[in-house]
């Protein structure tokens, strides 16, 4: 009996904790969107190349690659022109990987296109495959956060489903190890048609922080490339949602 | 603060033992009861793919020690691990990376199929059981839920599961290759990301190590907010564990509130660094990150309404008859196993071992706020659940003692490195699964010339094949998720 009453005490202390509106909402202190500023560059300035881990910074002109950037911070704390500015942004995602390169005045990324397709086939029920093949387990607790209570995309009509022969799409995470490579396509080969690949972290899409190691084996990508890109590292679970339902044409993230 | 958790050697200093006497030594201290942290070899410098020498690092009456042999070919190695089992995985290590002959030796498994192993992953020939009634399961390395791959190959009676063979190396980035290639100013990133699960507790022994090696020291307020840092990454983990054992028992309560615990846990983080992950948090020689009194505001007022609700679930959690029943007694592996296998962290505090580096050696910030050890009686699901479980209440405990003796602290600024050349150091780190080890070695230049990670995985995989011995298969996944290992931290 007091186990009853021990129940709702938790059902009570739960509340609410759904975020109500995944396309507004506001993960303060975030590192996310960076915004490049209009200043130019000091003259044959290039701090921020030297120090950017990822290779992701480019200049004159200047741009700043999402698909590469591991939100370490370093640019915009070395740069004596405040040129790079991080933001709480979270719509951080593309159809392309040039999709994610921002440039010189860009406070955003442009609209992730919905694909008329997916949207049509998997617009009120999509179901999802993570493969994890050299994740570092960032971006595999970011994708298993995204059912949690607080995320809950569930709600969408988006799940994680245990089997390949279930899924519709695979999301792909970590830079490929060589060691994960046959399992990897193995995987999708076995998924039924038709079917698409979400490339989750700047390891998927760029090899990340490992894209010099010989240990990795990433042609999986040149044969099936990704519909979607998220960046971050990890990409926070509103970046994930939000690119996913913009794939898939819902118009707005309220439930 | 005195740190004690890192050992900065010069080259030369380093006490250097002949073959012979360096492997009695191991044996000796395994007899007496001091622990082994580490064993592994260093590549010779004129050729790369052979042993030059040999490392052991052990903790003795509460102190770190580190010796080596100079190693030369035309010695014969004489295996240790049928008389010492604790250094098995290393020894396997040693064997995979450097064809090392190791006559006798029971299992040269590769741990992780890195380098010329890479090819051989896939026709490895399993350790087999034959019989009318025996069959075979393999699982993996995709599973069911959303979690890094490895493969579990299963020799069954029945329901009960005869031998567990782990087969690892999937998640082989070639972590070790990559480090001493990157330079030092690039470098932190890349740690953070071995186990990303561990960013925090990776961070910190990289940082301290290089500080040694830098000549850096930073601020006592920032070692103690380095350790707030551990424990948020401990409280969030340990949460994530919980909730993956609720979910796996189909306790649902505990699976949707422990999960939305840690969502509070990580936000905090969040709002301290930027990260949820306490990623960038740390650099050697500073903080990068301001710590204010709307922080420590926000730290008390997260984890006070944390201790309020986390209370009421554990109560439900522990008294609830589906869990005791499904937990208790399942996947066991009893205090001497565990000595003798070496297992470490969480999983050897569930098997009644004092195996925790903050109380072992307290370093920093532990000397001055002392953290209780935690450590349960029967080493089996349910222990390792409850060390976990009351490990929270301790760390945030410990986190408002130290936040109570904080003042504001600015970010630091950025530090230039220049590490002292022909030294070696070694670095541990209790982090929430156990503890990480990193070994850097500097050239004529103060260049890296090898560094060495470890994870404590690499021990206690072994523990989770022990444990599920004699249970029934249909258990695996609550003792593996009780475990909690890291694969990409094992396969590096
Ligand atoms: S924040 Fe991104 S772009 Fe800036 S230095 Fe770090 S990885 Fe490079």
């Amino acid at each position: 009996m007091d186990l009853i009453f021990d129940a709702f005490k938790v059902r009570k202390s739960q509340g609410k904790q759904f975020v109500p509106d995944v396309r507004a909402a506001n993960p303060v202190g975030f590192r996310g969107l960076p915004v490049i500023s209009n200043t130019p560059c000091g003259s044959g300035c290039n701090k921020c190349v030297e120090d950017c881990p990822t290779n992701a910074i480019q200049l004159s002109p200047f741009s700043l690659d999402l698909g590469k950037c591991v939100f370490c911070d370093e640019c915009a704390r070395v740069c004596p022109s405040q040129k790079v500015s991080f933001t709480a942004g979270y719509r951080m995602a593309s159809r392309t990987p040039e999709g994610l390169v921002m440039r010189e005045g860009s406070n955003s990324l442009g609209p992730v296109e919905a694909s008329e397709q997916i949207k049509k086939l998997f617009g009120r029920s999509l179901k999802l495959r993570s493969v994890s093949a050299g994740g570092c387990n960032g971006c595999e607790l970011e994708v298993n956060a995204m059912a949690n209570v607080n995320f809950d995309m569930g709600r969408y009509g988006i799940d994680i489903v245990a089997s390949p022969r279930h899924s519709d799409g695979l999301i792909l995470s970590g830079p490929i190890s060589a060691n994960m490579a046959v399992a990897l396509e193995l995987c999708y080969e076995g998924m039924p048609d038709p079917k698409f690949v979400i490339a989750v972290g700047a390891c998927a899409i760029s090899g990340g922080v490992f894209e010099e190691s010989v240990a990795l084996d990433r042609s999986f990508l040149g044969r099936f490339a990704p519909e979607l890109y998220v960046a971050g590292c990890p990409p926070h679970p509103l970046s994930i949602v939000n690119g996913i339902l913009d794939l898939m044409g819902h118009a707005d993230g309220r439930w | 603060m005195s740190i004690t958790n890192v050992l900065l050697a010069n080259k030369s200093d380093l006490e250097t033992l002949s073959y012979d006497a360096f492997r009695t030594r191991i044996k000796s201290d395994t007899v007496a009861g001091n622990r082994l942290v580490s064993f592994f070899a260093t590549p010779s410098p004129s050729a790369p793919d052979q042993v030059g020498e040999l490392h052991c690092v052990s903790i003795k009456s509460g102190r770190l020690c580190h010796f080596r042999s100079i190693w030369s070919s035309g010695v014969k190695y004489q295996q240790l691990t049928s008389e010492v089992h604790a250094i098995h995985c290393f020894e396997r290590e040693v064997h995979e990376q450097f064809g090392l002959e190791m006559p006798g030796h029971p299992w040269l498994k590769p741990i992780r199929f890195e380098g010329k192993a890479l090819k051989r992953m896939n026709d490895y020939p399993f350790y087999k059981l034959e019989g009318k009634e025996v069959h075979e399961v393999g699982v993996g390395p995709i599973h069911a839920g959303v979690i890094e791959p490895g493969h579990f190959r299963f020799m069954c009676f029945g329901e009960t599961v005869e031998h567990l063979e782990i087969h690892l190396g999937y998640q082989h980035r070639g972590v070790e290759a990559m480090l001493p290639k990157t330079s030092l100013r690039k470098i932190s990133p890349l740690i953070e990301s071995i186990a990303g699960d561990t960013a925090v507790g990776y961070a910190l022994g990289f940082c301290r190590a290089m500080e040694a090696l830098c000549g850096l020291t930073v601020a006592d307020e920032v070692e103690s907010i380095r350790g707030i840092a551990s424990e948020l990454e401990r409280i969030a983990m340990h949460l994530v564990g919980l909730g993956g054992l609720a979910t796996d028992v189909a306790f649902l309560p505990g699976s949707s509130t422990y999960g939305r615990i840690r969502t509070a846990i990580i936000n905090l983080s969040m709002r301290l660094c930027g990260s949820r992950f306490g990623r960038s948090w740390f650099r050697p020689g500073e903080l990068r990150f301001p710590f204010l009194q709307s922080h420590r505001d926000d730290i008390r007022k997260t984890l006070g309404q944390v201790q309020k609700d986390i209370s009421i679930i554990n109560k439900l959690f522990q008294e609830s008859k589906t869990v005791q029943h499904r937990l208790k007694t399942t996947g066991a592996v009893p205090a001497k196993l565990a000595e003798e296998i070496g297992l470490v962290g969480m999983a050897a505090r569930a098997s009644h071992l004092n195996r925790d580096l903050r109380t072992e050696l307290k370093s920093g910030v532990y000397a001055k706020f002392p953290i209780d050890l935690i450590t349960e009686p029967d080493g089996d699901c349910w222990s390792r659940g409850m060390v976990r479980l009351r490990e929270i209440d301790v760390s945030i405990e410990w986190i408002l003692k130290v936040c109570e003796s904080l003042g504001d602290v600015e970010a630091g600024s950025r530090v230039d490195y220049s590490p002292r050349p022909n030294s070696r150091v070694v670095s541990v780190e209790e982090g929430w699964r156990g503890e990480v080890f990193h070994y850097l070695e500097t050239g004529d230049m103060g260049q890296l010339t090898r560094y060495k990670v470890q994870d404590p995985s690499i021990r206690n995989w072994f523990g989770l094949a022990q444990a599920v011995k004699s249970n029934a298969i249909y258990d695996f996944p609550i003792c593996n998720k009780s475990f909690d290992l890291s694969y990409c931290g094992n396969d590096l």
